[in-house]
């Protein structure tokens, strides 16, 4: 018998029972366009994350003041005179003269309320540093432009806007040259930030930036930074600048890793972490997905099982009349693997018309593999999960299958 | 001297084991040879289903042999015995067995759809088969569209499609009425007077009167053999019912 007219006889038992076969069909659907969706999702937020944190910079190094580490681990000597110590301008000064290190900005940063005088007010993250920031944070501006150098020796009152903040307190209006009040002090705006979109830990947009010296002598005081942004010449030089500003840090502070009173990393090490949480996410949503399609496979074999116990009669006539156990073998084989054949074609298409909508927030991002992989699986659901019922089928005695009423 | 066309020798068929154990056939040997024409009779229990089930190499014996056309069933496996029933045997059922959903036509072509004859050739077979009996203009009918008797004619056409050494008729009138079970025995005797070597199987006497031999089975074992014709003669009604197919 040729292989046409098997899907011939196949499709015609398909079509006997046509809800039945719609409704295992829509088991295989359903698990074919999650695992394509899902992916799909988690690909998407991995690749958000990933460009989030890529916009942090790649070429910069962040040094973060940690307190009271020392007081844990008191059991060598060296402990008793390592004292948690603040991490200062001087500090930010010292490394300057790492090799490879193109600037340093020390930060201070706040939450503070900004004020246009009115009725708008906001919280924003108010941060001071050095003009060097900007550079090395990868800011641009959509106006004006960064504070210079000689202000932040001046402790001159000026601020740049982060592009949410400007928003909320001057709507469309150009708010450079206008005044602010932070906190209630003074402060003339001198530049905008381009936005750079959320980073996940809210908006990187509802930010204030002035000079060090003015947050520090009019809202902070002079106590412990609370970071050093270290930008290196190169990316290829991250990594060695890292270490060399890590061992300058220890001498400074008399610290060894043990008792560290900060913690340094840089944009690639957050992102590999991320990355990595990322992908764990990705493949538990897959493997949920799996389990659904299995549930769709479970389907195909109770429903094959339903046909040829109703169809014993009709196996015992084509047996009768010559079908050999292979013919009904492959007859109830191909029915199978076209129930979950045709449900996983359908599934493919509603699983990428899916992945054209935002999902929770996710722009989900088709992984390309995604497709033959669940086309494959449903294929490999129809031969395995059919198997039992086909072979139930093919080994039926003719004299007994007759009979049956 | 030809093989006959089936030979059960000393055949025993035993269902169950142990205790529950029944025989059903004890010892039954028959020779049918090239266009006889053969009514193997009897009551319910007699055994005679079992006979059926073995000549339409549906069931292997316990002990004893059967050939059909020389060939041992005994030695075959289920695959070989589907190939022996595909070309050997054409069946004719009591309540009739055409497959649902599926047209006249496309019944009659299934035995050749699995004897591998291309799709032209099996059309043109199977339309001359249900001209044969007399159905030819409701072939793509399918079969609940049809009456009993035309159901049966389908069946027919189906059984000799193939023409096959032997047609096998189990209870071919029993869901039929008076008039059509003569018109289609009337399909059965032109057979036969065309050559086909056809066994019945029945309880009815009015369709055993058909045959040119009546073979009455009783509790397993052969009581009556009884030639009425010989086996090169026409059929001994032919023509009585007065209805050509």
């Amino acid at each position: 018998m040729s292989p046409i007219q098997v899907i011939r006889f196949a499709l015609a038992g398909l079509s006997a029972n046509k809800v039945r076969s719609g409704l295992t069909m829509l088991g295989i659907l359903i698990g074919v366009a999650s695992v394509i969706l899902l992916l799909a999702v988690g690909n998407g937020s991995s690749q958000s994350v990933q460009s989030a944190i890529s916009s942090l910079g790649s070429t910069s190094v962040t040094i973060l003041h940690t307190q009271g580490s020392a007081s844990s681990s008191s059991t060598t000597a060296s402990t008793a005179f390592a004292e948690p110590k603040d991490l200062t301008v001087q500090d930010a000064q010292a490394l300057e003269s790492v090799q490879g290190v193109a600037s340093v900005s020390p930060v201070v940063s706040a939450s503070e309320t900004l004020s246009n005088g009115g009725s708008s007010d906001s919280s924003v993250s108010l941060t001071g540093t050095y003009s060097s920031y900007f550079a090395a944070e990868k800011d641009t501006f959509s106006q004006g432009a960064a504070f210079t150098t000689e202000q932040v020796s001046k402790a001159e009152a000026v601020v740049v806007l982060g592009s949410e903040a400007a928003t909320n307190l001057f709507g469309t209006a150009n708010p450079v040259g206008q005044s602010v009040l932070v906190a209630g002090s003074p402060f003339t705006v001198v530049g905008v930030l381009a936005s750079k979109g959320s980073s996940g830990l809210g908006s990187a947009d509802n930010t204030a930036i002035a000079p060090l010296t003015t947050v520090q002598d009019k809202l902070t005081g002079f106590g412990s930074l609370n970071n050093i942004v270290v930008q290196a010449k190169s990316s290829t030089v991250v990594s060695s600048v890292q270490s060399a500003v890590t061992s300058v840090l220890y001498q400074r502070h008399n610290e060894t890793a043990a008792d560290a009173d900060f913690q340094i990393f840089n944009a690639s090490s957050v992102l590999s972490t991320a990355t990595s949480t990322a992908r764990t996410l990705t493949v538990l949503l897959g493997a949920v997905a799996a389990i659904s399609l299995l549930v769709g496979g479970i389907g195909v074999t109770n429903i094959m099982l339903v046909t040829v116990t109703e169809r014993t009669r009709e196996i015992g006539i084509r047996k009768a009349i010559g079908a050999t156990p292979g013919v009904i073998l492959a007859q109830f084989l191909t029915e199978a693997t076209l129930l979950s054949v045709i449900g996983g074609i359908l599934g493919v298409v509603i699983g990428v018309v899916g992945t054209r909508f935002q999902i929770a927030g996710v722009k989900p991002v088709l992984l390309s593999f995604s497709i033959p992989l669940a086309l494959g699986f449903s294929v490999l659901i129809g031969v395995v999960f059919g198997g039992l019922p086909a072979n139930r089928a093919a080994s039926m005695r003719p004299a007994d299958a007759l009979r049956y009423e | 001297m030809p093989y006959p066309v089936i030979r059960l020798a000393s055949v025993v068929k035993v269902y169950g084991t142990g205790q529950a154990a029944v025989q059903a056939l004890r010892g039954v040997s028959l020779d049918v040879v090239s266009r006889d024409y053969v009514a193997i009779m009897g009551a319910s229990g007699s055994g005679k289903s079992t006979m059926m089930n073995i000549i339409g190499c549906l069931d292997v014996p316990t002990e004893g042999k059967f050939l059909i056309d020389g060939i041992d069933t005994s030695s075959l496996d289920e695959t070989q015995l589907a190939v022996v029933r595909n070309r050997k045997i054409g069946f004719v059922f009591q309540s009739f067995n055409l497959i649902p959903r599926m047209s006249g036509l496309k019944n009659v072509e299934l035995p050749l759809s699995y004897a591998g004859v291309g799709s032209a050739e099996r059309r043109s077979r199977a339309e001359a088969a249900l001209r044969l009996v007399g159905v030819a203009d409701r072939m793509n009918s399918q079969p609940k569209q049809l009456s009993g008797g035309q159901q049966q004619r389908v069946a027919v056409a189906r059984a000799l499609v193939t023409a096959p050494s032997l047609i096998l008729a189990d209870e071919p009138t029993g869901n039929l009425d008076t008039k059509t079970s003569h018109d289609v025995m009337g399909v059965f005797d032109q057979l036969n007077a065309a050559g086909r070597t056809i066994v019945l199987i029945t309880h009815e006497h009015d369709v055993a009167e058909h045959a040119k031999r009546v073979v009455e089975v009783r509790d397993g074992r052969i009581v009556t053999d009884h030639r009425v014709a010989a086996p090169s003669d026409p059929p001994p009604l032919l023509n009585r019912t007065g209805v050509r197919p």
